[in-house]
């Protein structure tokens, strides 16, 4: 009742002209940008909020297990001995579950390109038959401990890092970023790509492999927490968390590498790809939020990944089941000679990062890319600030400069984005919509909303 | 044709420079374009699209590259200034704070610390878990939003109460919070008199008068209509009551609404019992006859209302607003002597109003001196009007009814379908008085003499024995000016009054005159 005592202050909901009378009154007021929620029944949302209680500390055992993961770059190894289920006929993709006859351009490119570098197919042609003639078998990344960006193409021979959450034990698994221009993860499947994926192999793994053995670990996570001061938000923008990588692992490569000149290319091949971190950073957020799963209760989604069809969500009480709904077209900065027409819906398993509180979540840390999300610093911290209203906790690592050095939002809890229509914010790469082009572009959007809609009623109606 | 242009050693990095590419694309006549750093890579890529040209392969890394491909000259020439504007831009200022917008309530609520009332103004559907979350987090509401069901509106009512916390709403337009206008509001005095309101524009009328009055306003609490109906139980109304009983800067309550539930009635008679403060109430079509308390005066018109209790508020005795009125009648009885002398053939009256509750004014105030008036939105059912569009005979029109508003802003900000209405029924040889009412202050039409001024003339030209009377809701404050919109009525041959009751009074006798000839 003390309302007539105390300074106004209104938060203004619908209609901005309304603030004007308060403008001129000298009150102060804030306006929020109103969404409708994602789901109409609003039994559901009073059933959420009837088991509030446990659901929040369903919620915050969860958080608890994701922040205090440790995940560390322990080792290397060929996907066929280290990742668990992994077989000779078996290629992991980004995404949701997804058949051959609707995967998108690039991830049959991916998946073609990978059948020539496994010697089961010889050219295109012999490729692309066998890919959909039944023989192969196709799974997502994460149902195997592993993340992959854009088509996500992990095959047997493929050699992956092995991230361990040293703090619960789990282990992720991501293979080696190939760089830019025309590569298997963007579906081309020229000659050069498999010479450079057979070269990664061949030079690049080993090399890298006795490195990491000599160093015994990398600490990944206070990696990104450095690199999230440098300007990186490890998803989009990787400058900062490949050159630490570097830092770390050049004079290891230099003690363990025989042979100067395989020293050298292997240095300038990290050197020359802003994005080499990118893979790591993915499987830190994988490690990281598989900590968190299978709590009861919990909101808490633990996976958000794209097909490039299908874009889809995973929650911590919900067990493996995916939620999903069609992808969206970025909005882009396309390379010259590009256009939206050109572009693939939004794929790879990148959004992990996202998911972990880094990427668009944290791209008030890294300014040099604020042009993708309407070109002022400001917009990039209002991207940042808007997240933490879905989200369950905030980072206690990841710290965002700009803020005050407050925890990026982390933990999308997925009855506050049903609730108030907020749809997580996530920065990528853009792939040709054709096999074998490659990268066209990079922007920004927003996830698309059926596949939370979806997730909040299954959590809602199951709730007991 | 390609043009290319190398600037040397100017670096901007590559997002920057796509987003020049992504407009320049956008300028017409251009076919593709690519503005990059000349690096071996970049060069790589523009080949593709043809842009490859031998200047930029002798570019070096430090070089920024532009090369446009255009349909003519004149495009290239187009292109290449934009391109120069685009990186030459200024950076917007940076990380403004109060200026942006909350993503939520949540962030909200951080954002503003301390907040204490939440305006809600969105599709009604979406108002009522809404406006539950905001006291859910300790937020007095203001629900402008209609369309909230019942129901709903009585279990927020109860939350709030719980909480100590006030549900203005749901269809609450009007409220003045410790001198604040709350959307459609007028910029008044601050005082002591405190309005409870189940009436938005009613509330706007009474706060407007009693500060143009030299009296002020301390709080004017809405409750939207539907509070004083069975169903709710005036909980507001009552709660609205208490607090203003309660505070410090109140010394007079003013009571607005149309009539409530008999059983309703009761219990806001009860509670205004208790209060110890002279209390005003204007009932609009229904007559207090009950001796509540000494210091209860009740009346018949918002206007009446208004200045009796700027009158107590003054310090004044209570008859002086009767003194008020009756000047203003007798200025009016001249105006309307003069009007009436120009009537040959007309003989009807038709209002149309923006503000509901100046409708039912208007009917509390016309049939005494004209007889029976039809309305849309009657007091007494047997005047309903058959078609809303087809009016005669004397009518009063509430242009803010549903019928009228669908897929429409509401009739105090557009002003179109209105005009309309006041240019063809200006056309009918039979209307003689056209009685309107402009309601200023914030939330309205900002700019109403550009809107109106324009059909009036319509009006006048269309009819030879028009009379056209207005009320201005509104004060020196406002957003608009109130005399500085009077003084253009007038200017256009408009008879304005200071209140819709004398606005009606006159319009009445003008009609009364001109047919007792």
């Amino acid at each position: 009742m003390k309302l007539f005592e105390s300074e106004l202050k209104v938060v203004n909901i619908g209609l901005e002209s309304f603030r004007q009378g308060l403008n001129d009154s000298g009150v102060k007021s804030v306006q929020v940008q109103f969404k409708p929620p994602l789901v109409a029944d609003a039994a559901l949302f009073a059933k959420a909020a009837k088991h509030g209680a446990r659901i929040a500390k369903a919620n915050a055992k969860a958080m608890e297990r994701i922040l205090a993961a440790k995940p560390a770059l322990v080792g290397m190894g060929v996907a066929l001995d280290v990742i668990p289920g992994m077989r000779k006929d078996l290629i992991l993709h980004a995404g949701p579950p997804i058949t051959w006859d609707r995967m998108c351009g690039p991830m049959r490119g991916g998946i073609m390109c990978a059948l020539m570098y496994e010697g089961l197919a010889k050219t295109p042609a012999e490729a692309e038959k066998l890919a959909a003639s039944g023989k192969i078998k196709y799974e997502p990344c994460h149902e195997h401990n592993a993340v992959g960006p854009m088509a996500g193409i992990i095959s047997a021979s493929m050699p992956v890092f092995i991230i361990k959450n040293e703090e619960h034990g789990n282990l992720a698994y991501a293979t080696q970023n190939e760089g830019l221009g025309k590569v298997l993860r963007y579906g081309a499947y020229g000659p050069e790509v498999i010479e450079r994926l057979k070269w990664m192999e061949k030079v690049l793994y080993p090399t890298l492999k006795a490195a990491i053995e000599s160093l015994g670990r990398i600490d990944l996570k206070t990696m990104v927490a450095q690199a999230l001061h440098m300007g990186d938000e490890v998803h989009n923008r990787n400058r900062a968390g490949t050159s630490l990588f570097y830092r770390a692992i050049a004079p290891a490569v230099i003690k363990t590498c025989k042979d100067p000149e395989t020293a050298a290319k292997s240095l300038e091949f990290i050197n020359g790809n802003d994005h080499f971190f990118l893979n790591l950073s993915m499987a830190l957020s994988k490690a990281s939020l598989d900590a968190g799963r299978e709590v009861k209760d919990s909101s808490v989604v633990v996976v958000m990944a794209r097909n490039g069809t299908d874009f889809g969500v995973q929650l911590s009480g919900a067990g493996g089941r995916w939620f999903t709904g069609p992808a969206a077209v970025p909005d882009a900065l396309y390379f010259p000679g590009y256009t939206k027409a050109d572009a693939n819906p939004d794929i790879g398993d990148s959004a992990i990062t996202e998911t972990n509180g880094l990427g668009g979540f944290a791209i008030a840390a890294a300014p040099a890319i604020v042009q993708f999300v309407g070109g002022t610093a400001a917009d990039a911290l209002s991207y940042t600030l808007a997240m933490y209203g879905i989200t369950a906790a905030e980072s206690n690592i990841y710290k965002i400069p700009a803020l005050d050095f407050r925890g990026t939002p982390t933990g999308i809890d997925v009855i506050k984005v049903a609730k108030s229509g907020i749809l997580p914010f996530i920065d990528t790469g853009v792939a040709h919509k054709n096999p074998g082009v490659g990268q066209v572009g990079a922007g920004v959007l927003s996830a698309p909303p059926e596949p939370f809609a979806k997730a909040f009623e299954y959590f809602a109606k199951n709730l007991k | 044709m390609i043009k290319t242009v190398i600037k040397k050693g100017a670096y901007f990095d590559s997002v920057s420079l796509m987003q020049v590419a992504k407009k320049l694309n956008a300028v017409p006549g251009v076919l593709d374009s690519a503005v990059v750093m000349a690096t071996k890579e970049n060069k790589g890529i523009i080949k593709a699209s043809g842009l490859l040209t031998p200047e930029i392969q002798q570019a070096g890394d430090s070089d920024l590259a532009i090369a446009v491909s255009a349909r003519t000259q004149a495009d290239l020439d187009a292109a290449f200034k934009a391109a120069d504007e685009l990186l030459n831009k200024k950076p917007a200022a940076s990380a403004g704070g109060a200026a942006r917008k909350a993503a939520g309530l949540d962030e909200a609520v951080k954002m503003l610390d301390g907040a204490n009332l939440a305006v809600i103004s969105v599709a009604g559907r979406f108002a009522g878990s809404l406006a539950a979350d905001c006291l859910e987090k300790g937020l007095h509401v203001m629900l402008f939003s209609d369309n909230v069901p019942v129901e709903t509106e009585v279990e927020l009512k109860k939350a709030a109460a719980k909480k100590g916390l006030l549900v203005m709403g749901p269809d609450c337009g009007t409220a003045i919070i410790n001198g604040a206008p709350i959307a459609f509001a007028n910029s008044v005095r601050r005082g002591n008199v405190g309005v409870v309101a189940a009436s938005g524009t009613g509330a706007q009328e009474v706060t407007a008068l009693v500060s143009n009055e030299g009296a002020g306003i301390s709080q004017c609490i809405g409750t939207g209509g539907r509070d004083v109906k069975a169903e709710v139980g005036a909980l507001t109304f009552i709660q609205a009551l208490k607090m203003l009983a309660s505070d410090t800067g109140t010394e007079v309550i003013l009571l607005v609404s149309k009539p409530p539930a008999p059983e309703v009635m009761k219990k806001i008679a009860a509670e205004v019992k208790k209060i110890k403060k002279p209390v005003v109430a204007v009932l609009l079509g229904g007559a207090i006859t009950e001796k509540i308390k000494d210091d209860f005066y009740p009346a018949k018109t918002l206007e009446e209302a208004a200045y009796k209790a700027a009158c107590l508020g003054k310090g004044l005795k209570i008859g002086k607003a009767k003194e008020l009125i009756y000047d203003m009648n007798l200025k009016a009885e001249a105006l309307a002597k003069k009007e009436a002398a120009r009537k040959k053939h007309s003989s009807c009256l038709r209002g149309l109003f923006s503000g509901g509750t100046f409708v039912s004014e208007a009917q509390v105030i016309l049939p005494e001196l004209i007889g029976a008036v039809k309305s849309n939105a009657p007091l007494d059912k047997k005047n309903k009007l058959a078609d809303s569009m087809k009016l005669s005979g004397h009518a009063v029109i509430d242009l803010g009814e549903d019928e009228f508003t669908v897929g429409r802003p509401h009739p105090m900000i557009d002003f179109a379908l209105r005009n309309k209405m006041i240019v063809s029924e200006a056309a009918r040889s039979e209307v003689s008085v056209l009685l309107l009412d402009l309601v200023l202050g914030y939330g309205s039409n900002l700019k109403p003499l550009d809107d109106i001024l324009p059909p009036l003339a319509a009006a006048f030209k269309r009819n030879k024995e028009l009379s056209i009377v207005v009320s201005v809701t509104g004060t020196e404050t406002d957003p608009q000016v109130r005399s500085r919109v009077v003084k253009a009525l007038e200017a256009a041959g408009v008879l304005v009054m200071p209140s819709n009751a004398g606005a009606c009074r006159l319009a009445g006798e003008i009609i009364r005159l001109g047919n007792r000839k």
